[in-house]
């Protein structure tokens, strides 16, 4: 069984190696290749899935050593795999829905002349982020995680003819290189404290360490965690990102890349547990990140990015959750994988919505849309009801335990992080009912794209309605089937550990309060968008909204607070660079250049000229030896 | 301990008891490397006698060829035999050491005469004359340059296949230099491998005016050199009273054993031995090529033809520094806070000096040569460290170099216009663009004399810098650094220029080489790179090999 974890990853990386070394050979059977790939990839999880239930909870983990890979003195670093709960989890996740949105690929991209590059890298975008969830230590991790990063930004910029395209993937990249860098600091840290970085040791070890380091390690884990998943303040890039094609974005958000940084903080949740300080700062940032991104979705015509601005709110859920410790780490947990059905489904069917609109991505521009899409209607509608949290659908069950463990947090504290994540299922109702009606409610307000072709819509080809469908289901019965004796709670906490908080208010109240607020954020946005009509151009709008609209100046704020002053500083430093730097350096080559030039002129062909240099050499040869005698 | 003390050596020996002179005795099997190579070297004259002319440069080549290559198989043989380690010892009446040093250093010298040979052999360069392939050489040295009798030898098809047995009388003095143990066979093996050379340098095909004034300042130079040489073994003898290293060292570390009469006077007094010691070190540093004994370096190397440049430059630095390491580790030591401060300032001025002049080189080969001065100082560098590690350092440092060197000056022998070789550099200007191979491979040879990784120049370097800044010699460590900065611009300049500026329209061809120089190229390349990415095994090697014997 163990060797069967290396097969896992080496599935779809050999479809990436097919895909992207074939050449055109493969062009008409390149997308079916990836396909199969990724769902062999999902077969091989599903194998191993039943092998593990079959042992006793304590004996579930395991693993596979596949190579050694840097062995230098003290320093080991070997190529091995750990298959636990934990992995387990996101290999399901990460096969079963990158396997759907492979499926629907294959209608989605089905006129782009570079779809066998495009599954290439969906397969590549796979490979790492298994590689990534399956290391057995942080230097392997950091292999998947640069690859994921890789991916990434080759499938953001897949349109790269498009400008804006290609600086999106350069901003994600970016973005994520400054997270990068926390995570590579973090790495060194733990060798320096720990003396290894595999996971079993240091994880075991991690209350002997200092506070401080642990503080540190845990602070640089953090910024990791900012970067991959898009939280304050490293979440520009996730927007900009939607210039990907949509399927991309769907894999972005559901099953790949975002989730990372939930499955790095918790990994590495004996390290958050020991350094209390740093897991203040992970609930802090995950609280500030929920209501961000949904006071963004809220602002937002693009259905994308609306769409992005939640996947940003709802992963601010999950990091809250893990910052809450062992209250809160299967809930992420469970939040992330409900999560990873309503969001790929959110995502799939609006790219059936644009595939349907000549790619038109303005909600205002769309309205009525549910008589002639059905299948898309109801199983976006499904998905959006998950994703509010309405009774008895998934997001129901895992978003609700968060709020619960927010408050069992105790104190002023629990009930400012209760408070925001209330508030945060209030504006998501908002937000994703406004959505809701814009697109498939209302009036027509279509108009014809640039070339003046009216958008006939229509239902997409069963390829991309047969994956929506079944993350529909997903996201109507996954909740609630985790939900059944905790079976998820149960399932997870050998790994991640579990303890109840001391909540201030009982857990039906906190129910109850969740359906107020919800119902709150349903009627005003039916009150705004469902009640009257919606004008085809934007109105103004207060500041707030402005505001929203340009990602609450998120932009601005990292071109006047980072841009600007790092062009100054590269500035300074070229000037640096030229008149000191070189000045030197070019004088010292010149003043060596002039006195080889001299020099040059001794060797004038007279063989007595050299006799005298030898003759002279020799002397002072003598004479320096009786001086070194006499001194 | 030492059979040399007891024994006395042979010279000493008849001079001290000329009543009773016992047989020598010779240990022919420790000295086989050298007894193959001087017998083939004879068999070369006697083919040159009796062969007829069309015959003898297969016969040659042949003979050469086996001769080193069965000279190296005894080398590895008596490696096998212990006789580097624990077996080490004095052979031939105190004469010759037979030791670790001794066997890595002949070792290389044979691996680099037998690569050299393969050049020397090369006809498919030079144009077919008359009918006739041509070699590097002079058709016949001794008619005057554009002669007559030049003209008629050449139209006659003649070519010098005397080159083979010189260079193997050559490779026979230079096995005994860095295995001599006492400063007579030291100075017989100085002279039995320096006059071949001066007759090889003045032997080339092209330019011969250019290359008999090179053999005549050599010659010239060469002798001056000896003369010091000579003087400052005459001023130990009256210090020492013998010339055997053991012997030397016993007195210098204070253990007189027995008192000349005839020497009473001298004997012990140390101004002797200090001016004796530099002038023979001086004969060493004249071979070394160091700063300010290098003079007629350039002009040489130059002058030469190219083939024996590159054996010249490879294998008498080889040898040289061989003796200079066992004169210094095995006479001197008990001098060490006397001549280290000197060594230092040679060394140093050797590293800049050689470096700064090259930054303004036009010609290749005067480039190259002036590259082999700043190397000859960084390889003092390891000398001075005086420590074991310093030996060996310095060993695989020469072994390394030397393959660079003669791959390099292999390369310069196919780079051609109408006039021969095109040693100009504005000509090697774009070379890279029309012959991306050999460039590719010049620049190899370059970044490792410029001591990049992933080559042999960097391990080298890397090993004898760190040699002498555990030796305690950390500043000219840190000159040794800034020379190598210096040294790597012309070295990267050449690069630059190969790749990157546009070719002459009049510029040179490549020439197609035949398997000889081709493969002297490719095993060149092969140790370079393997001596860079695997150094270890040799270092080890070296290391193993680096204690002489007393």
């Amino acid at each position: 069984m163990e060797n069967l974890i290396g097969l896992l990853v080496a599935v779809p990386l050999l479809g990436a190696a097919l895909l992207l070394c074939g050449g055109r050979r493969l062009d008409g059977k390149g997308h079916y290749i990836g396909t199969v790939l990724a769902g062999a990839s999902f077969v091989i999880g599903a194998v191993l899935f039943a092998d593990m239930l079959g042992r006793g909870e304590h004996d579930r983990a395991l693993h596979s050593k596949v190579f050694s890979w840097i062995p230098v003195g003290g320093f080991r670093a070997d190529v091995a795999f750990q298959l636990d709960q934990l992995s387990m989890t996101f290999v399901l996740l990460i096969t079963g829905v990158g396997t759907l949105i492979h499926i629907y690929s294959i209608g989605y991209m089905e006129h782009d002349e570079r779809r066998r590059r495009f599954f290439g890298y969906l397969n590549l975008f796979l490979a790492a982020m298994l590689l990534l969830v399956l290391a057995d230590n942080y230097l392997l991790l950091y292999v998947g995680w640069e690859g994921v990063g890789l991916a990434s930004y080759l499938l953001i910029g897949f349109w790269q003819h498009k400008p804006s395209a290609a600086t999106a993937a350069k901003k994600a990249f970016i973005v994520n290189r400054v997270g990068d860098v926390g995570l590579s600091i973090a790495i060194m840290l733990m060798f320096t404290t720990f003396g290894t970085f595999t996971f079993a040791p240091v994880l075991t070890n991690a209350d002997h360490a200092s506070e401080g380091k642990l503080t540190a390690i845990g602070l640089m884990l953090l910024l990791a965690a900012c970067g991959k998943s898009a939280q304050v303040p490293l979440q520009s890039w996730l927007g900009d990102a939607m210039e990907g094609p949509t399927p991309v974005s769907a894999l972005i958000h559901a099953a790949t890349m975002v989730t990372a940084g939930v499955y790095l903080i918790t990994r590495s949740g004996a390290i958050f547990n020991a350094a209390p300080d740093a897991q203040a700062a992970v609930v802090a940032v995950g609280a500030v990140t929920l209501l961000f991104g949904a006071i963004v979705g809220c602002a937002k015509d693009d259905i994308k990015k609306a769409l992005a601005g939640s996947t940003m709110s709802q992963i601010g859920y999950m990091i809250l959750a893990a910052g809450l410790g062992p209250i809160g780490y299967v809930f992420a947990i469970m939040h992330l994988v409900t999560h990873g059905f309503f969001k790929a489904g959110l995502f799939l069917g609006a790219g059936s919505v644009m595939h349907a609109m000549n790619d038109e991505v303005d909600m205002r521009k769309y309205g009525g849309l549910r008589k002639y899409m059905p299948v898309t209607f109801i199983t976006f509608g499904l998905g959006y009801l998950a994703i509010i949290g309405f009774p008895g659908l998934s997001g129901f069950w895992s978003k609700d335990k968060i709020i619960e463990a927010a408050f069992a947090k105790g104190g002023t504290e629990g009930w400012i992080l209760g408070g925001a994540a209330l508030l945060g299922a209030a504006i998501t109702a908002y937000y994703m009912t406004r959505v809701m009606l814009l697109t498939f409610f209302g009036e027509k307000r279509w108009v014809p794209d640039e070339e003046g072709h009216e958008p006939h819509p229509h239902e997409s080809p069963s390829s991309m309605t047969i994956p929506m469908i079944v993350l529909a289901v997903g996201s109507v019965f996954a909740g609630g089937l985790f939900s059944v004796n905790d079976a998820f709670l149960k399932w997870l906490e050998p790994v991640t550990g579990h303890s109840h908080g001391d909540s201030p208010l009982s857990a039906a109240a906190v129910t109850a309060g969740t359906m107020v607020v919800l119902a709150i954020g349903v009627a005003l946005a039916w009150a705004q968008y469902g009640r009257r009509p919606v004008p085809r151009t934007a109105p103004r709008g207060s500041l707030l909204t402005r505001a929203a609209r340009r990602d609450l100046l998120q932009d601005d704020f990292n071109h006047v607070a980072l841009v600007k002053p790092g062009q100054y500083l590269t500035r300074g430093l070229v000037y640096v660079d030229h008149k000191l730097v070189d000045g030197v350096v070019n004088g010292t080559a010149a003043s060596v250049g002039g006195l080889s030039g001299r020099l040059r002129k001794l060797q004038n062909g007279y063989a007595r000229t050299y006799a005298v240099s030898m003759f002279g050499g020799t002397a002072v040869l003598i004479a320096a030896t009786l001086l070194m005698r006499a001194v | 301990m030492t059979h040399a003390a007891t024994v006395h050596s042979l010279w000493t020996t008849a001079a001290a008891a000329p009543d009773k002179i016992p047989s020598p005795d010779i240990e022919y099997g420790q000295l086989s490397p050298t007894l193959i190579v001087l017998g083939a070297a004879i068999v070369g004259v006697l083919i040159e006698a009796f062969l007829p002319r069309r015959q003898r440069y297969v016969a040659q080549l042949f003979v050469s060829v086996v001769a080193l290559a069965a000279a190296f198989a005894a080398v590895i043989g008596l490696a096998a035999g212990d006789y580097g380690t624990s077996k080490a010892h004095v052979a031939a009446m105190g004469a010759i050491a037979v030791d670790g040093p001794a066997l890595f250093l002949q070792g290389t010298i044979l691996l680099v005469a037998l690569v050299a040979v393969f050049t020397f052999a090369e006809r498919r360069l030079d144009p077919v004359v008359h009918g006739n392939r041509v070699d590097s050489f002079a058709a016949q040295a001794a008619a005057v340059p554009g002669g007559d009798a030049e003209k008629a030898a050449v139209k006659a098809g003649f070519t010098t296949t005397e080159v083979f047995p010189l260079v193997l009388f050559a490779v026979g003095g230079m096995l005994v230099f860095p295995s001599a143990n006492d400063l007579l066979t030291l100075f017989v093996a100085l002279e039995v491998f320096s006059l071949p050379l001066y007759i090889l340098c003045a032997l080339a095909r092209r330019h011969r005016a250019l290359s008999q004034e090179a053999a005549v300042k050599y010659f010239l130079l060469g002798a001056f050199s000896s003369a010091f040489l000579l003087f400052g073994i005459a001023l130990l003898y009256g210090y020492a009273g013998t010339v055997a290293y053991s012997g030397i060292a016993d007195v210098v570390d204070g253990q007189v054993r027995n008192v000349t009469p005839a020497l009473a006077g001298t004997m012990g007094n140390d101004a002797l031995l200090l001016i004796g010691g530099a002038m023979v070190l001086m004969g060493l540093l004249f071979k070394i090529g160091a700063v300010p004994f290098h003079m007629w370096t350039p002009d040489v190397y130059q002058g030469a033809p190219t083939p024996v440049t590159g054996f010249m430059a490879a294998a008498t630095k080889v040898a040289a520094f061989g003796a200079l390491l066992r004169l210094l580790y095995v006479v001197l030591p008990g001098l060490r806070w006397d001549w280290r401060p000197v060594m230092w300032g040679v060394a140093i001025v050797t590293m800049l000096g050689g470096a700064i002049v090259a930054v303004t080189q036009t010609d290749v080969k005067r480039l190259l040569a002036y590259s082999s001065i700043a190397h000859a100082g960084f390889i003092l560098a390891g000398v001075i460290a005086t420590t074991p590690d310093g030996i060996s350092s310095v060993l695989f440092y020469l072994a390394a170099y030397s393959f660079v060197t003669l791959g390099a000056f292999a390369v310069v022998t196919l780079v051609r216009d109408a006039g021969g070789e095109a040693t100009h550099l504005s000509k090697w200007a774009g070379l890279g663009r029309r012959s991306p191979l050999v460039a590719a491979v010049f620049a190899v040879f370059l970044l490792a004399f410029a001591g990049i990784p992933l080559t042999s120049g960097f391990a080298g370097k890397f090993a004898v810098f760190k040699a002498a800044a555990d030796g305690g010699a950390g500043p000219l460590v840190v000159i040794g650094v800034i020379s190598s900065a210096i040294a790597a611009f012309f070295y990267i300049r050449v690069i630059v220029l190969m790749f990157f500026s546009e070719p002459r329209t009049d510029g040179p061809s490549v020439a197609v080489p035949s398997p000889l120089t081709s493969s002297a190229i490719a095993i060149g390349v092969a140790v370079t790179l393997v001596l860079g990415v695997a150094p270890q095994y040799f270092l080890d090697l070296a290391s193993q090999a680096g204690v002489f014997v007393r």
